[in-house]
């Protein structure tokens, strides 16, 4: 068989750079974007800049992805961004930036993934939740209702695109290391890692081997689900 | 831009022919029963319509596609007004090719 063709969102640096060296790796062709220019480079790797809520660009990144490989197999919906701050500090523009980049820019892509996907009546979409939503964490009230909505997006879509052989699934991390967490204090994070059954940071790996898992295609019969890690 | 308006009457009759030309194929792909011609008039979706919901979102997306092979331009075919009986652009295959061609007028002066 042909090597996979697998796109990834959010690619630029934290888990999307590492999901997508992993690919790589793994030999599929591997698509990344990101809003600000990337500065690393891979053979079998190719980078887009753009924002992932913006139509346009969303469809510009398929109309190529459909010229230069004909297909596509998989779909990672990793960007995502937070806004760790009390609901009465939360300004609306962040509001609508969690919002845009978080659920909106996750339907679009699943849409014109599928789209892709259809034409072989084969697909993996994967999309990323958190362990913030069942916890009903604090002090980040859209960030995690933004993640809520990308559950039921995983639910629903999971539904509607079984008829064209296509599975989505979701991942919800613990946290991990990256910059997503860098401006929460420790002893914050500390109190949320001791909610979890195995009270210890996510890693890259972690998140790589369920994402694994349902990309597999063994998994055909898996969809709509929605794996929490470190025991939530 | 001062020929915009025949230039989409054109697309527009170029348009019919390869929406005939995809339902043929969900013809035998989806088992649909199509008349022998296909017209501007024939029925898509709603009353009368031949497609049910799934044939319909199998013709878009492959309408969408065609467009793009054809004229390299990328078109959304889905509309909010899809499911209204009375200004649903995808109740007669002439309503989608008209719908389709405005889009792709569109494109092109902002493109």
């Amino acid at each position: 068989m042909d090597s996979p063709v697998t796109l990834i969102t959010g690619t630029r640096k934290g888990v999307g750079k590492y999901l997508a060296e992993r690919y790589v790796r793994l030999g599929h062709r591997v698509i990344g974007c990101s809003r600000n220019p990337a500065d690393w480079n891979l053979d079998g790797y190719c980078h887009h800049t753009a924002d992932i809520a913006d139509e346009d660009a969303a469809k510009t990144i398929f109309a190529t992805i459909r010229k230069q490989h004909g297909r596509l197999d998989h779909l990672i919906n990793n960007a995502g961004i937070a806004a760790m701050n009390h609901s009465l500090l939360t300004p609306l523009s962040t509001v609508h930036k969690v919002l845009d980049t978080n659920v909106v820019g996750t339907f679009l892509f699943s849409r014109e993934a599928a789209k892709l996907m259809k034409a072989n009546s084969y697909g993996r979409i994967v999309n990323l939740t958190t362990i913030a939503v069942p916890l009903k964490l604090e002090g980040e009230a859209i960030y995690v209702a933004s993640k809520a909505a990308v559950l039921s997006l995983t639910q629903v879509l999971a539904r509607e695109l079984a008829e064209f052989g296509i599975t989505v699934n979701a991942v919800g991390p613990v946290p991990i290391d990256t910059d997503l967490i860098r401006g929460v204090p420790k002893e914050k994070i500390d109190r949320l890692l001791a909610r979890q059954a195995i009270p210890r940071l996510g890693t890259f790996e972690d998140v790589a081997n369920i994402i694994d898992f349902y990309l597999k295609r063994e998994s055909d019969f898996v969809t709509g689900q929605n794996l929490y890690l470190g025991g939530v | 831009m001062e020929n915009r308006p025949s230039e989409v009457i054109l697309m527009n009759n170029n348009l019919t022919p390869l929406i005939a030309e995809i339902l043929r194929e969900l013809e035998t792909e989806k088992g649909i029963q199509l008349p022998p011609d296909i017209t501007n008039d024939t029925p898509l979706f709603g009353y009368q319509g031949i497609l049910d919901s799934l044939a319909l979102v199998s013709l878009v997306v492959a309408l969408e596609q065609a467009i793009e092979d054809k004229f390299g331009i990328s078109v959304g075919l889905a509309d909010e007004k899809a499911l209204s009986q009375k200004n649903s652009p995808y109740q007669t295959v002439g309503s989608l090719a008209h719908y389709a061609s405005s889009l792709i007028g569109q494109a092109s002066v902002h493109g």
